[in-house]
Order: structure tokens, then sequence, then C-alpha cells
């Protein structure tokens, strides 16, 4: 594989709240591939957000802090830096797409004003210029009457014209990432599929980079390359979109794959939730965050962090389980099987 | 089966002024059977949680009806209405976070409905709260925090206590799960069913995530802007829909099965929901249906059983002109 565009290592941010500090990334370290989907899931509050957000210098400081780690896009260090040589990361070689459109433009200048406003500040075109170029952009993200739209404010657009303005603003710069933080999560499965064509439409067209913020494992399925599936402020598993789904390392990622209805009509009618919720990260505990929620926990998973084991091709999980001192070693399991323990009635 | 809630060509509209009325519920005719669950989807803007509402009295019904074991229910409730039907029908909210009453504490909140309904005391109503905490998997002693204090999973639990101390025969879930996580969602998916085989509940499970839909319901309504498309058993509508609408909303689903994607033929339509105020005539989903012939545009087609589809184990209805005649 060749060098990655982004390399992000050790990456570890805490929060400062009323009651004390909270360890919301606890040391992430992963790369991204040029021209690739790179897809991060989890559940609320597992720090995916978090995670690229202080990639892109959005954290707020204070309360936020970045504690350690480095994130290098083409071997410079990016975190707490604005500018490379000169040029913006943030809406320039980094764009950014977010969850609700809504309160993410502003509702008092029209569209292509909005979308011209970044390719003035970034390229230092001439106001009529930028609102052609934004016109042109428009149309790349497939609103039809592009000229009409550029005109009009956001309460005049949908949900997923919207989100469609909000793609052409991010890719104006022609940025080699785009983050795209559950941009389909507000919108309908029609509108989210013509999103998702899009983005993989732009991305085929341009060469560009995605991360993909998602909790929903169907729109991994139909997204990613690589995957990673986050947990407690920590990367629990990794590996090709192949290998998350069909040999899921992870006893967490099986979980996860278990709670969710298959779409197999002779599937079993039961789904098998994780019991339990993910441990409070003002004091995360001393051994593996997913212990209590674990059904296949052991001694040593309370007490000692388990450290990133390697498995085949690329795969990693940080999980005990695979570790070779384990006796009972470390098959990937094939299937979501039911999980004995797991309801603890 | 008996019908518990029949539905006859519902109507619910709202004015806006200037003449312009949005026709959210538009002749809807659906039967609910005892002890069904009928899972409704659709995209925003459908109709599907007017009609919940419209069903529980509210909403007024400005024409049709609906009958609940065969009594008529009235077209506008007064209060005498809601105190007489409330212990019968009940809903679950979408939202854990806004249905809640923040200055309610949870035995409250849960036990209000036994307070007004029911002639029990005090005591009585506290023993009651703390049973159903309990079934819903919370602790009794949670009675007296308030709803700030819980997880988004947990206020869902909270909502259903709610909605089932008064074991109603017929509950709306409105949404009930959209706003949780995953592992969450299985949680409260297997509550509700555990507590449908415990208590006999009849549910009209409204959400737009089909595969949960799917999984939950013995029969499966499609809405689209106001009106019904398709009904039928969950299973056949989802596997083999008919409905051109059923069939992009079905094909627009993402599935957790990488190999899955890779094979699927983009089925992406364009253009989105139109506005539901001024209806067109004709099929509402003649502009952006793939397969639209020249009557679609002028005729409503009407929701007609499907003859001649063999192995099917209750009747399909579509309102298409493709099956029609």
């Amino acid at each position: 594989m060749s060098d990655p565009l982004l390399s992000i290592s050790d990456l570890r941010v805490e929060f400062d709240t009323y009651g004390g500090i909270v360890q919301a990334v606890r040391g992430v370290s992963f790369d991204v591939q040029a021209g690739q989907t790179t897809a991060i899931v989890g559940e609320s509050g597992c720090g995916k957000s978090v995670t690229v957000q202080s990639v892109m210098g959005l954290i707020p400081s204070p309360p936020g802090r970045i504690t350690s780690g480095r994130a290098m896009l083409r071997g410079t260090n990016i975190l707490g830096a604005k500018t490379i040589n000169g040029q913006d990361i943030r809406g320039d070689q980094i764009g950014m797409i977010f969850q609700d459109p809504m309160t993410s433009l502003n509702p008092t200048m029209n569209i292509g004003s909005q979308i011209a406003e970044t390719l003035i500040v970034h390229r230092g075109y001439g106001k009529s210029r930028a609102f052609q170029r934004a016109i042109e952009l428009l149309e790349m993200s497939k609103i039809p009457e592009a000229e009409k739209r550029a005109r009009q404010y956001p309460f005049e657009f949908s949900g997923g014209m919207l989100q469609r303005a909000m793609i052409a603003m991010a890719i104006a710069c022609e940025p080699d990432i785009l983050i795209a933080d559950e941009p389909t999560t507000a919108l309908d499965v029609t509108i989210q599929a013509q999103i998702l064509d899009l983005l993989g439409d732009l991305q085929r067209e341009r060469g560009m980079a995605i991360i993909l913020i998602t909790h929903d494992l169907g729109v991994v399925a139909r997204m990613a390359d690589e995957v990673l599936v986050m947990y407690a402020g920590q990367i629990v598993e990794q590996g090709s979109v192949d290998q998350i789904f069909y040999h899921s390392a992870h006893p967490y990622t099986l979980g996860l794959r278990a709670a969710m209805p298959t779409n197999d009509p002779s599937g079993s009618k039961r789904l098998s939730p994780i019991d339990g919720s993910p441990p409070d990260l003002f004091n995360p505990p001393p051994g593996c965050g997913y212990c209590p929620r674990c059904p296949q926990a052991m001694k040593i998973c309370a007490g000692e962090p388990p450290p990133v084991i390697a498995l085949d091709q690329g795969q990693s999980a940080r999980c005990w389980l695979h570790h070779p001192d384990n006796p009972a070693a470390a098959k990937p399991n094939q299937a979501p099987t039911g999980q004995p323990g797991a309801m603890d009635e | 089966m008996n019908n518990l809630v029949s539905i006859n060509n519902l109507v619910k509209y709202f004015d806006l002024g200037r003449g312009q009325r949005v026709h959210a519920v538009d002749n809807v005719t659906l039967d609910i059977g005892e002890q069904e669950i009928v899972g409704l989807v659709g995209e925003s803007g459908s109709g599907k949680s007017t009609l919940g509402k419209t069903l529980l009295g509210l909403h007024d019904k400005p024409a049709g009806t609906v009958s609940f074991k065969g009594d008529q229910l009235p077209g506008k409730y007064r209060a005498a209405d809601f105190q007489k039907y409330a212990p019968h029908m009940q809903m679950i909210f979408q939202d854990p976070y806004s249905s809640l009453n923040p200055r309610m504490t949870v035995g409250e909140i849960v036990g209000e409905g036994l307070r007004l309904h029911s002639d029990q005391s005090t005591a009585q109503v506290r023993d009651s709260v703390a049973e159903w905490l309990t079934r819903v998997g919370l602790e009794p002693d949670h009675m007296s925090r308030y709803p700030h204090e819980f997880s988004g999973g947990q206020r869902q639990r909270i909502g259903i206590a709610r909605a089932l101390i008064l074991q109603p025969e017929f509950v709306v879930c409105d949404e009930p799960i959209s706003a949780l996580d995953v592992s969450v969602q299985a949680q409260v998916i297997n509550l509700l069913d555990e507590l449908k085989h415990s208590l006999g509940l009849t549910l009209l499970f409204i959400a737009h995530d089909l595969s949960m839909v799917r999984y939950v319901s013995d029969r499966m309504a499609v809405m689209y802007l106001g009106s019904i498309v398709e009904v039928g058993r969950a299973d056949e509508v989802f596997f083999t829909p008919r409905h051109p609408y059923t069939k992009i909303l079905v094909g627009s689903n993402p599935e957790p099965d990488p190999n899955l994607e890779r094979q699927r033929a983009s089925t992406t339509i364009e253009g989105e929901i139109p506005s539901p105020v001024n209806i067109p005539a004709g099929c509402r989903f003649a502009n952006r249906c793939p397969k639209v012939m020249d009557q679609c545009r002028t005729q409503t087609p009407e929701l007609l059983p499907l003859t001649e589809v063999a192995g099917e184990t209750a009747p399909r209805h579509v309102a298409c002109h493709l099956y029609a005649g």
C-alpha cells in the first residue's frame, strides 16, 4: 500500500466539564488512503465526531484539549496548525459536511453567496467569478435549476437539497479529503440513497478520500473500503469492509451486527441487544472499556487494557481474545451468533 | 381475526389560510386486527404520525371514521372522550427527550394515568409504578428522579411504562426507536415484543427504518403523501414489493452486507416528495414514478386487492394502475 494521505497517531482529546475531565478520545491511530472511503462507526459518545473535529481544528478550547497525538497530512503535522505552506487546511485541503445542514448554513445569506464565500476566502476569487463557480458547483452536486437555486435562501431548500449545497461548498476548493459526519442521518432513505450516490460519483471523478462517520452499518456496507469501529474513545477493531462484516474479530463488532435485523428471510426472529451502556469516560475503566457488556469477558479484561493485536491482512482488534497467549485462541468468529450470557435473566 | 381498530376513508387536513390546505392524511382505509402489529412506513411528510395521532383523537377527524372494537370514535374529542378512551388507546412518542415533562418526577409521569383514570390510592399507584419500572428494566427507586437523569434508552422505557401502565389494548408507537443507538434499539424492540406477548397488545408501529419494521410487524402499510399505496404481510411487502414506490423504498434501504450492496443495481429516483399542499390530480407518485402512464396523471388509483398472487398468506392491496384491471 502506498503512503497514506493522512496518518493519525495516538490522538487523545479531553474536555473539562462540571463533572470533571471527560477523556473523549483515548489513543486513536489510523491511516486514510487517497481515493478511498474510511468509515468510522460507533454509538453516540464513542468519540467518532471528536476524532475528526480535532483533525479539522474544530475542538473548542477551552473546554477541549488535545493532549497528545499527531495528524500527518502528506508528511506535515496539522494538529493545532491552521495552514500548511500558506494554504488553509480547513475548507481548502480538507472539506467537511455535517449531519444537520439546516443549522450549518447561514439563514440570512443566499446559498450561492455562501458557497462563493469559500472561494473568496481561500482562493482569492472576485465576487462575481466566485458566484459563477458556485453555480457550477451546485450543478455538479446535481441541483436542478442551479442558477435560480443559487439565489435562494436555506429555508427554500429541502433537507436533501441543503445537503447537496453543503457538499457543493465542501468540494469548492477541491479538497483531498472530505469528512462527512453523519451526512444522511437526518434524511429519508430515498434521499439518503441519492446523497450516497452523489458522494460516490464525486469520489470517483476527483479521487478524493472520504472519511465517513456513521452509526448505520448499512451505509458502511454500501460506501466503505476501510472500517474503524470505535467504542469508549478507542478504536476496538479495524479492517477492510469485508473483514469487518464477514470476519468480525471484536465482540463489540459482533454485538452490533447481532443487534440489527438482517434482511435474510430465514434469519432468526430475535435481536440480541447489547445489555448495559457504555462506560463513563470521566473515569475510564482500567481494563477493556467493553468488558462489563462483553459476553466473552475474561478475568484479565477487567484489569488490564487490551493491546491492539494484529490479525490477518491488515485487520486488527483491541481484544485479549486474540492474544497469542490465550489458549482458546482466537479464530475470528464467522457469523453473529446468539450471545450466550448476553441476557442476564 | 377480529378487527380491533377499523379506519374508514379517514381524512385529516390542516388549513394554512388563503385557501391553502395541507392534505396530511387523505382517504386512508386500514384495519388492524386484535393482537396484530401493523408497521407503517413512509418518508417524512407522508402523514404517518398525523394518522397515528388522529386515531387517538389528538387531532380531530374532518371526514371518515375510526372504530375501536366496533364503537365509532367521536370526530372531535372532548374531555370526557379522552377520559373514556385513554385507558384503552395510548401512544409512545418518538422523542424521549421532549415528550417527558422535565419538571415532573418519573413516578409522577408514569403514575399520572392511574391517578386520572382509576380510583387507586396513592400507595397503590406507587406500587404499580414500581412494578412497571421493574417490568421495563428500570429500578423502582428511579421513581423519585427527574427525566434529565436518564439516557435516551432509559427515557424511552419510561415513555413505554407511562403508556402501558393503564394496560391499553391498542398502542400507537410513533418512531419509538429512531432516536436511539443500534444496541439500545434492540433492547427496546425486544421489550415491546415481550410486552406484546404478555399483555396481548395491538400495535401500530410507525417508523422509517424498513428493516426494523419488517422485523417487528405482522403486516406493513406503505404511505406516500397522505395515502396508503401498499399493504400486505410485512415479509411479502419487503421481499416482493409491487407498488413502484415500495420497490424504490426497499431498494434504497442499505443492507449491512457489503457483497449484497456491491451487486445491487442503483434504484435511486430523482426528485423528492412533493408538497402536500394542493396535491395534483391523479396518482400522487406519478411525477417521480419510473413506470408512469398517461392515466396516472389524471385518475387517482384506488387501493385494490391483488388477485393472482400465489403463495401469499394475506391479501395484498396495492394502489397502482399497473395492477388494476
